[in-house]
């Protein structure tokens, strides 16, 4: 019960950034990603900012006495095998992120925008995930 | 076309970076969207309610705001196909490759994790090419 009450208040607090940082506009993600246009860096801060508050408890909880609140242990990943699966499905998302300017966070969170095209959005990247999900257990 | 806002992108990523350093600490998960969403789909008992509280809660705290401060613009250009397209290639590259700008981007990055540094590394080139190519080669959108 407290694991599910402090994952919404994380998925909370996430939405409330990602709408104050307007990253759940995809004109705004695109004005980051078009280099050769009328650039708009924002999204380099968004970055920024988040990195500075994640990693100091990124750091903590590597700590070899260190465990999470409300569950038994951290579950980090931990390959470092940079492999070709890894390469192409993040080659497959940046595609998708330049003809979009959506990735799975900002349509998530504005699926309460009340734009239908979110939803065609959203939809097409359930339908993304399960063809995955039948493809990697064929 | 869109302006730089140093100051609500700043204070935006360190919720989106509190948000994901409270998921860690609380619960010992990664904040990635992809995966939290993705194990959605998958038979896990006992696994499902935590993840399906974070999905909700991003559309709940983007209503939040809206509530609070005005309902931020949500600007599409591309053609319903192009955007359909993109969402199919999101949700599949971002399952492929173990992660998106949150669990690869955000949390990967600042634990400094080689994978999620070439994966990162990967999908914002292969970003700043499909636009290039979508809006000044081709005169996209």
């Amino acid at each position: 019960m407290a694991r599910t009450g402090a994952a919404a208040l994380a998925g909370v607090v996430f939405g409330v950034g990602l709408a104050l940082s307007q990253m759940a506009n995809p004109a705004k993600v695109l004005a980051f990603l078009d280099l050769a246009g009328h650039w708009d860096p924002s999204l380099a801060l968004v970055m920024g900012g988040a990195l500075a508050v994640a990693a100091p408890a990124f750091a903590w909880a590597r700590r070899p006495a260190a465990h999470p609140l409300f569950a038994e242990r951290f579950q980090i990943p931990e390959r470092s095998a940079i492999d070709g699966r890894l390469l192409a499905g993040s080659s497959l998302f940046g595609v998708g992120w330049g003809l979009g300017g959506f990735c799975p966070g900002p349509a998530l969170a504005a699926l309460a925008a009340g734009e239908p095209r979110v939803w065609l959005f959203a939809l097409a990247m359930l339908a993304g995930a399960f063809a995955y999900e039948a493809w990697s257990r064929r | 076309m869109t302006e730089f806002t140093p100051g609500p992108a700043l204070l935006g990523g360190a919720l989106i970076g509190a948000a994901s350093a409270w998921l860690l600490l609380a619960d010992g998960r990664i904040a990635g969207v992809s995966g939290i969403l993705g194990g959605l789909l998958r038979p896990a008992p006992g696994d499902r309610s935590w993840r399906l509280a974070f999905v909700l809660g991003l559309p709940a705290g983007y209503a939040l705001y809206s509530w609070l401060a005005g309902r931020p613009p949500v600007s599409i250009e591309a053609p319903a196909l192009q955007f359909a397209a993109a969402g199919l290639l999101v949700g599949f590259g971002t399952r492929l490759g173990s992660g998106c700008t949150s669990g690869h981007g955000v949390c990967g990055v600042a634990r400094a994790s080689p994978r999620s540094i070439a994966a990162t590394a990967t999908f914002m080139g292969l970003g700043f090419a499909t636009v290039f190519v979508v809006r000044h080669l081709l005169g996209g959108a």
